[in-house]
């Protein structure tokens, strides 16, 4: 089974469903890369992954547990890290306190956690005593990563991290997203830059009106003529 | 908003016409029980009660405006009688009156100029200029303006020493208190509107204890706390002296088995009874027409969602304006009707809880948005708030009549009036909790 | 020497008592802004606290004296302040389970809390009036002077006196003690930066685990024991009066928003800008122009506006604010 196991899951905000029987799953230490249209679900899809849209159907297992009840708080304790695409720092505190919240449900010594992000992120070294909202948006994708990685999740969630920075930015948190894949951290992701994130990607989903229309290795989907001409464009 | 989230009104049709009746039967009930004039003095609150409570109305119910000033307005509104009716202070413009209005005129002058400078000049000069203009407008104000006021009190100021007013009659006055309180709400609302909600709140807030303070230390205005008695009556409103004076009148009260004393007062209050429920009828009227038109419909699809509409181009700082100066206009209103109704200014009297947020209560409890709710609200929320009065010492005596004499015990009696602001307290709280709508549902 | 004497009497009555009064509006600003950050609304019944707290200290004080418990030299109060604070916290923690919880359930606009706080106002100011009436009471007792006008006469052999009471240095060394120790407590504990973290970013801060009931709560009893404190230190200063506590609301708000609302260190600054100016403003300068200018005696009072007028400062200085720097001075919530 795989390490993330979210199957089937049909609901919406309303009343209408968006998610339509949307299947994602991640292996463990491998990257997941959800594309898509515009509309198409994705962010949805990631939300109802982390418990903050309520299913109708289908079920999450995290490492073969149903997870499916919990609140999203609930699921950070079971070791999901998530981090949103907007808002997803404290601007008026320091980058070290940023990472403090981050560990705040930990109640062992976090210190080590906080230099492996620090060695992932060395900008933040640097920066530690700045506040989070004086930083550039590139350095505060870094803080907002580094937040999620405090408290040592198994599954790390990231809600188009590169949306508003720099192609070399983006090339650079790819870089780290990698490295993170190999500490064994399982990665899904949601990207509007569908060519550079499937690259990465260990896993591909496309979802089309909320269900999955093309499922496969990264690779394979770049390769499939269908899925280049349609969603790459060309 | 959360208090207007659309829902059948419960009761549906009759509810409104029931809630009306039930209102009357307790008028009808307190008439029979401690004498028609307590009741007709409450009606006659009552219904200033329920125009002060559609002005607040507009701005809350219609545009979702909180306007913690309400008392400055009703003051406001309550100087015009003063302004409009009194007889002129004779020589008093010839002491000092026009100086006193030059030297607003300097004050009022060097403000547009400022503002008027705000806009041409920039950097480090706007600000020198600006300051440099309005010291200089200040200290010139002020050597107009300070001993202009000291010779119009000086006249005869045991019982005048103010301008005094133009000597017309009374009901001109009413429409000018809806102008004066729409002029203070405009220069408010022009800097408060478009920031955020809670600005306003505080903004009027501030203008409301302006207004108060000025009322209360001007006294070349109106007496300041010494009070301007014997305002004019409106007409066709006589007064009870000359009325038992009228054989006419004497006679036909004796039909009707009524000493002349109380037929006289009965039938002024009834009088004005009637100019007041005349004004309300119009205003209602006016409101109702005024929500059903697509301007009503505009309102309130700004007051639930600002955000679309301003992305549909509805420019929503300015509708805001328009509306919380009308409210203010009819709340300004019906504080010259109650100067008028008492007959005397005092400044004194003007204390927020009782003039800002009772009339609050009164809008929340009727139900936000509905104008039939507004007067329904007024006219209740204010018997409650006299009956209260009574209540609150009748059910402390009860509550020690076990206990032994004492400190305790008298503490209690004499803090039983003050139970009422409690109980209007949880009314509101327990309103806004389980029947956010009030008590008649909006549409 | 005229100079000197020019120096004192600005020192005498603007200076030291504007300091005070400054100090006493900024432990109030923080309470509102505190719970602005938070709890994000502006809580009407912020002066009705500080009364009803303040009331709850001169009851305490009253016992603790009838028992010849004192100070010696300080105030009773001091002494029953900490009881008052607990009572305080209690109602207020009360008010909050059975009033305002509900909203934030139902995440209601922010506009519907405020009216909520009018409610709790009228309530609390009720309270208060049951409590302990209406009229005016003095409780500050001990020495009445640290140094008195003419001791320093004769000390310094100038014309002018220059009077500091006991209760105007209680004030701002106790105001002092609690501003510390509350930026002690949000920058350096897990709380205190939890509550930072929910004030800069809810959804974070719940993604993060953090406990949002934890958190309001421990802002309640905060803002409850700022506003207990400033309350009676405005009382012990001046005098306890319940009214005029409602009436302290609008330079707390302003100086809240001078300063920016929801920044802690702005509605102290805030709270300093409005005391100086109301009493700057209202003060007869007529005295220290006399000293300064020679040969010329002032015609008026100098003074900007009567005293009566106190009030149109604060909101002046709201208004201009409101117009140029919406934020405020420090960079507030612009929610």
């Amino acid at each position: 089974m795989s390490f993330l196991d979210a199957s089937d899951m049909t609901g919406g905000y309303g009343a209408a469903d968006i998610l339509h029987g949307c299947t994602l799953k991640v292996e463990k230490g491998q990257i997941a890369v959800i594309v898509g249209p515009n509309g198409a679900g994705k962010s949805t899809a990631m939300k109802a992954v982390f418990g903050m849209l309520k299913l109708r159907g289908g079920h999450v297992m995290l490492d073969g547990e149903d997870i499916t009840a919990l609140s999203p708080q609930d699921r950070v304790r079971k070791g999901m890290g998530f981090v949103p695409q907007v808002n997803n720092v404290f601007p008026t505190m320091s980058v070290e306190e940023n990472l403090e919240m981050g560990a705040f449900i930990r109640t062992d010594n976090f210190r080590p956690t906080m230099e492996q992000v620090y060695d992932l992120f060395p900008i933040l070294r640097d920066k530690r005593h700045q506040n989070a909202g004086e930083l550039s948006g590139g350095q505060r994708q870094q803080v907002a990563v580094g937040r999620a990685l405090m408290t040592q999740p198994k599954l790390l969630m990231l809600d188009e991290p590169t949306a508003g920075v720099s192609p070399i930015v983006m090339d650079e948190l790819f870089d780290r997203i990698i490295e993170v894949a190999r500490t064994g951290i399982s990665i899904l992701m949601v990207e509007q830059n569908a060519r550079q994130a499937l690259e990465i990607a260990d896993q591909g989903y496309v979802l089309v009106q909320g269900a999955n229309k093309y499922t496969d290795t990264g690779a394979a989907l770049m390769a499939d003529p269908e899925v280049r001409r349609t969603f790459l464009g060309g | 908003m959360s208090t207007h989230q659309p829902s059948a009104a419960k009761g549906g049709k009759i509810r409104a016409p029931l809630l009306f009746a039930v209102m009357a039967v307790l008028i009808v009930f307190e008439g029979l029980t401690s004498g028609w004039n307590g009741a007709l003095g409450i009606v006659n609150m009552g219904l200033i009660s329920a125009i002060l409570a559609l002005g607040v109305n507009m701005q809350w119910g219609y545009a979702g405006l909180f306007n913690s000033g309400v008392v400055g307005f009703i003051a406001l509104g309550g100087l015009a009688p003063v302004l409009v009716a009194m007889p002129p202070t004779p020589g008093a413009f010839a002491a000092g009156g026009w100086q006193i209005l030059i030297g607003l005129m300097i004050a009022a002058a060097a403000i547009v100029l400022a503002v008027w400078l705000n806009g041409r000049l920039a950097g480090k000069t706007r600000a020198l200029a600006i300051i440099m203009v309005l010291v200089a407008g200040f200290f010139t104000y002020r050597a107009v303006f300070d001993p202009a006021v000291a010779a119009v009190q000086a006249i005869n100021p045991s019982a005048l020493g103010y301008l005094g007013g133009l000597g017309l009659p009374v009901l001109i006055a009413w429409p000018v208190g809806g102008v004066l309180a729409a002029g203070a709400a405009w220069v408010i609302g022009k800097t408060a509107l478009g920031l955020r909600s809670d600005y306003l709140a505080i903004a009027t807030l501030g203008i409301g204890e302006i207004i108060v303070a000025a009322l209360k230390n001007e006294e070349w205005l109106a007496r300041g706390v010494l009070n301007v008695n014997g305002i004019p009556r409106p007409w066709p409103v006589p007064y009870e002296i000359d009325l038992q004076g009228n054989a006419a009148f004497v006679e036909r009260a004796a039909a009707l088995g009524l000493d002349p004393v109380t037929a006289s007062t009965l039938l002024v209050k009834l009088l004005y009874t009637g100019l007041f429920v005349i004004v309300l009828g119009l205003l209602i009227w006016a409101t109702q027409l005024a929500l059903k038109s697509p301007w009503g419909r505009m309102m309130r699809a700004i007051r639930d969602n600002e955000i679309s509409a301003a992305a549909m181009g509805k420019n929503v700082t300015r509708r805001h304006l328009q509306i919380f100066v009308l409210g203010s206009a009819v709340i300004g209103l019906a504080g010259a009707m109650m100067i008028t109704l008492d007959g005397q200014m005092t400044p004194a009297s003007y204390n927020p809880l009782r003039y800002t947020f009772l009339i609050w209560v009164m809008v929340i409890v009727g139900g936000s948005g509905n104008n039939w709710g507004s007067v329904l609200g007024g006219m209740l929320i204010w018997y409650l708030w006299i009956k209260a009065e009574a209540w609150g010492p009748q059910m402390m005596d009860l509550v020690t009549a076990n206990l032994s004499e004492g400190v305790l015990k008298q503490h209690l009696i004499d803090s039983a009036a003050h139970m009422r602001l409690i109980v209007m307290g949880l009314v509101l709280l327990l309103v806004l909790r389980f029947s956010p709508r009030g008590l008649l549902p909006e549409r | 020497m005229e100079f000197l004497n020019a120096l004192v009497a600005i020192l005498n009555y603007v200076v030291v008592p504007a300091t005070a009064y400054g100090a006493q509006l900024a432990l109030g600003a923080l309470g509102v802004t505190l719970i602005y950050g938070i709890l994000r609304f502006s809580n009407f019944a912020h002066g009705d606290t500080m009364a009803f707290g303040t009331g709850i200290t001169i009851i305490v004080t009253w016992g603790l004296q009838a028992l010849g418990i004192g100070l010696g030299p300080l105030p009773t109060a001091l002494l029953a302040l900490p009881f008052g604070i607990a009572i305080t916290a209690a109602l207020v923690l009360a008010t909050d389970r059975v009033v305002y919880s509900y909203y934030r359930k139902v995440k209601t606009a922010p506009v519907i809390l405020t009216m909520v706080s009018v409610g709790v106002m009228f309530v609390m100011n009720g309270l208060t009036r049951l409590l302990i009436g209406v009229d005016e009471i003095q409780f500050a007792d001990g020495e009445r002077f640290v140094v008195a006008a003419r001791a320093f006469k004769t000390a310094t052999g100038l014309d002018e006196p220059l009077s500091i009471r006991t209760t105007q240095v209680i004030t701002v060394v106790v105001a002092g003690l609690v501003v510390w120790a509350l930026f002690w407590f949000l920058a350096r504990t897990r709380t205190g930066k939890s509550m930072r973290a929910f004030s800069d970013n809810e959804d974070l801060a719940l993604l993060s685990g953090i406990n949002p009931n934890h958190v309001v709560a421990v802002t309640w009893i905060i803002a409850a024991a700022l506003a207990t404190t400033a309350g009676t230190l405005y009382g012990l200063d001046k005098s306890f009066k319940a009214f005029n506590y409602f009436q302290l609301l609008l330079p707390i708000f302003a100086a809240a928003i001078v300063g920016g609302l929801g920044n802690p260190l702005g509605a102290i600054a805030g709270g300093f800008v409005i005391a100086f100016s109301e009493v700057g403003v209202t003060y007869a300068w007529k005295k220290v122009a006399t000293y300064l200018i020679p040969n010329w005696e002032a015609e008026g009072l100098l003074q900007l506006l009567s005293t009566e007028y106190k009030f149109a400062v604060s909101f002046a200085i709201l208004i201009i604010v409101l117009l140029f720097k919406p934020t405020g001075l420090f960079k507030g919530k612009s929610v």
